[in-house]
């Protein structure tokens, strides 16, 4: 993985990951007219998520980056965590011990 | 400084190599890309409290959004990340031509993105969905569901500015790239420009189900 040439994705590649992010939308599309209750948020949340790994893997080219491109996502991931985990909580807490609403 | 320059064009002369100026260059995008994740993360989590709070009136307004229309913004964004992985993969086999065909397809993709865009706004607008004095709302929760227009025309507006200062990024990289500039050695500005639209497409990734496809599942 040393030479240069390695570092380049090939039109195969490309196409394959883009016929699968186009197969991807195709599925959660479909799925919302499914009724799976508070799973349908969890199940298209989860090909979003599944889309956007294909687009930062392959089209981002993280794939050839070094180990500190993935840790400066996974942090900034961990703060936008940290955002919507402490914020509920205040919400969700709010009222319990008669303080707040 | 100027026999440097001539030895290895392109070369900043504060890098000691082409590697580890590709790599600073990758750093410094990323860093920006993840503050911009925060920056949109503010209003993800606005979305997120209160569909949770109001989640009926957020089914009925989601379903006030075209599902058609949604879809085939997705395949044209989704198209134009194929472009630009395009165009970064000519620059590093050294094929001028190709990236300057490539950008101009990516900004072609954007722009009839932005204009379905545009014309779902002016439907909205007809439909008097658009929050203000002359927003007027059938379904339950009539203002609830203009919580749920408002943060609508907020994140995909953000979104679609996003899209706009991108294409214009673009347009200032044709006359270079024709002109040769982008070597394999180094093609910066071509990548970073790549990441940059490539986070822009996982924007609207999140932003498609989330506001077109919510609440499709119920029978209302």
């Amino acid at each position: 993985m040393s030479t240069h040439e390695s570092h380049i994705s090939s039109v195969g590649t490309l196409l394959r990951v883009f016929f699968a992010l186009m197969a991807l939308t195709a599925l959660t599309t479909g799925v919302a007219y499914v009724d799976l209750g508070a799973g349908s948020t969890a199940v298209a949340l989860a090909i979003a998520i599944a889309k956007a790994s294909l687009v930062v893997w392959f089209f981002m080219n993280v794939r050839f980056n070094s180990r500190l491109i993935p840790v400066v996502i996974l942090g900034g991931l961990f703060f936008v965590a940290v955002l919507f985990v402490e914020t509920f909580a205040d919400y969700a807490s709010r009222g319990w011990f008669g303080y707040g609403r | 400084m100027a026999s440097d320059a001539h030895a290895s064009p392109g070369l900043a002369h504060h890098f000691d190599s082409y590697e580890q100026q590709k790599e600073s260059a990758t750093l410094g995008m990323w860093l920006f890309i993840v503050q911009e994740i925060l920056f949109f993360g503010g209003l993800f989590f606005a979305y997120a409290l209160y569909r949770w709070k109001y989640p009926v009136a957020f089914n009925h307004a989601s379903r006030h959004l075209d599902v058609t229309l949604g879809t085939f913004n997705t395949i044209v964004l989704i198209g134009s990340s194929l472009t630009v992985a395009m165009a970064v993969r000519s620059a590093q086999i050294a094929k001028p031509r190709r990236i300057v065909g490539f950008l101009l397809g990516t900004a072609l993709l954007g722009s009839v993105f932005l204009g379905v865009k545009a014309y779902e706004y002016h439907h909205k607008w007809v439909e008097h969905l658009v929050p203000g004095p002359d927003f007027a709302f059938a379904g339950p929760g009539a203002e609830n569901a203009r919580i749920f227009f408002s943060l609508y025309f907020a994140m995909t507006g953000l979104h679609a500015l996003h899209m706009v200062v991108g294409i214009a990024i673009l347009l200032f990289l044709l006359r270079p790239a024709w002109q040769g500039r982008y070597t394999p050695e180094n093609h910066n500005m071509i990548e970073g420009f790549g990441l940059y639209w490539h986070f822009v497409d996982i924007i609207w990734i999140f932003l498609f189900p989330l506001l077109y496809l919510a609440g499709r599942h119920h029978s209302l």
